[in-house]
């Protein structure tokens, strides 16, 4: 068995919400069980509203498990979000965007952010006039790369992909997925890649995990998913998308 | 630049058009200058000589013609209550108005921002802040005023209502004094300014960009300065502009109720006693107050967000 990067032990976890103050948990995920191993790319499909962005925010530590045990065998994981016009600070410029986690984490003087910065725009292949541009000047491949560059900008393993293409055109999200592959041979990296098309997931991800009403309800191979699914939850997903 | 210059000719044009109106106004009303000043030794042969002694007689845009030539020529004309260049009587009290409104606004910004800041977000008594915040806004400034005066100047006697000290023998006396008409003047805008923030803050913090900054190691404190606060100022700043304006017409209450020999006490006895230059050039002064303070408002909103800027590239 491979080195692993991420287990969760059968977590269960929701977010609280409520009028006035009166909060109430609502729980959204249910023993939820599964692994993420060194250099994989695992998929996570379900329709909206199953649990998949909570399940992303509670490996975060953005929210709290109810019950069971999340486990990082790497730094921080990092996130890229779905909605490259809004996940930006409308505010600031590119380079200040790329700077900020490092200048957050406090352990780089000013030089070496900036030489990061710039390596970081190499890699996701913007061209270095970008540094000064505000998020309303790029188009929407460019602010996802952005996006990227600054989930990658401290060298994280490990990397949740919260919907990452599902806001772009056909074109561009091609050219994104290839973005991802490469960068994670060059920089070793691992995803969580969530997605509700199946497509994508099929082009990218080498295993999948199915998620319904927020449980795992099968996970497997890509081709043991797409080729020889087991629950009928799974195939009629696949129905759907063909 | 270009826009700035635009703003300046808006801003004359609306300052020119307020003084014609208040001229028109005073033109309108009933009684006039000369029956005011002679009271009840009036007869109809004084009354006609003093009115053309005024130069009352003759017709109303000659008058403001006049009037206008002497603006631009820095004379405001002679007070006809006083007979003194109207220039130095209001000086002294122009002081002490612009001391009051600029203390009050200072109260307003230091008290409001960070109250909007800190009660963002927080959920806790709800119920009793909203009631707090409603009663701030709806008490107007003359009552607090009058509760002011009572418990501090009549009960704790730390200033006696009524009787404003001569700054220049006692500075520390008029600037308590002024305190408490600030005070008084600022509490409803405090409310107000810090429910604005608040609420934008609030839109602000369920935006995505702010889910980003969380999830890149941003504590609270650095969320809500270096993203939320920045996107969240531009409306608090035009609304404080606004109130910067709003001040000047609420100290006029806040002059009659503490006692303060400032502008608007003027303006309130000169429009009793038909002093038109007076009153004239108070509302020229107030309406330059309010033309400043929105385009003051516009070039800070232009420069904390470049997204605002016209013409050039964002």
């Amino acid at each position: 068995m491979s080195e692993l990067v991420l287990s969760l032990d059968h977590v269960y976890s929701g977010y609280s919400d409520g009028p006035l103050g009166r909060r109430q948990r609502q729980e959204v995920l249910h023993d939820v069980t599964f692994d993420v191993r060194h250099g994989e790319i695992l998929g996570l499909v379900g329709e909206s509203g199953t649990g998949k962005s909570t399940l992303a925010r509670t490996i975060l530590g953005m929210v709290k498990p109810d019950r069971g045990t999340v486990t990082h065998y790497t730094k921080r994981p990092q996130m890229i979000f779905q909605d490259p016009y809004s996940s930006l600070n409308p505010f600031y410029s590119v380079e200040w965007t790329l700077e900020e986690p490092l200048r957050v984490y406090g352990k780089y003087d000013k030089a070496e952010r900036k030489r990061r910065v710039r390596e970081m725009l190499e890699r996701v292949e913007l061209p270095a006039e970008c540094l000064t541009a505000k998020p309303s000047e790029l188009s929407g491949g460019q602010r996802q790369r952005v996006s990227i560059a600054a989930a990658l900008i401290r060298r994280p393993r490990f990397l949740i992909a919260d919907e990452p293409v599902s806001a772009l055109d056909v074109t561009i999200q091609a050219q994104i997925l290839d973005l991802l592959r490469s960068l994670r041979r060059e920089l070793d990296l691992s995803y969580l890649f969530i997605s509700h098309d199946l497509n994508v997931v099929y082009q990218l991800c080498d295993r999948v995990l199915v998620m319904k009403s927020g449980r795992i309800v099968e996970q497997g191979t890509v081709d043991e998913i797409f080729d020889r699914p087991k629950e009928e939850y799974t195939k009629q997903l696949l129905a759907a998308a063909e | 630049m270009k826009y700035a210059l635009k703003r300046a000719a808006a801003g004359l044009a609306t300052v020119l058009i307020v003084s014609f109106l208040t001229f028109a106004a005073f033109a309108l009303i009933s009684g006039d200058t000369a029956t005011a000043l002679l009271g009840t030794s009036a007869t109809p042969e004084r009354l006609a000589a003093l009115r053309a002694e005024l130069g009352l007689d003759r017709p109303l845009p000659v008058r403001y013609g006049e009037w206008l030539l002497g603006f631009f020529t820095g004379d405001l004309g002679v007070s006809t209550s006083y007979k003194q260049p109207v220039w130095e009587i209001l000086g002294p009290k122009l002081r002490l108005t612009l001391c009051l409104s600029l203390m009050s606004f200072a109260l307003i910004t230091a008290v409001s921002i960070p109250l909007g800041l800190l009660s963002a977000g927080r959920q806790r008594f709800e119920g009793a802040r909203t009631a707090l915040n409603q009663l701030g806004m709806a008490v107007p400034p003359f009552f607090t005023g009058i509760l002011l005066s009572w418990v501090f100047g009549v009960g704790l006697k730390w200033f006696t209502p009524g009787q404003f000290p001569d700054a220049g023998k006692d500075f520390a006396g008029a600037a308590v004094y002024l305190l408490f008409a600030a005070v008084a003047l600022s509490i409803p805008r405090i409310a107000m300014t810090a429910r604005m923030l608040r609420s934008t803050v609030q839109e602000e913090l369920g935006k995505d960009y702010v889910r980003t900054a969380i999830s890149r190691g941003n504590d609270r404190g650095q969320v809500l300065r270096r993203h939320v606060l920045k996107n969240a100022l531009p409306p608090v700043v035009t609304f404080l502009a606004q109130t910067m304006a709003e001040i000047v017409a609420g100290s006029i209450v806040v002059e009659q109720v503490f006692v303060i020999p400032g502008l608007g006490r003027m303006l309130v006895t000169s429009i009793a006693g038909r002093d038109y230059p007076v009153v004239q050039a108070i509302v020229v002064i107030l309406a330059f107050w309010v033309v400043l303070a929105g385009t003051a408002a516009d070039l800070i909103n232009q420069r904390i967000d470049p997204r605002l800027r016209t013409g050039g590239a964002a």
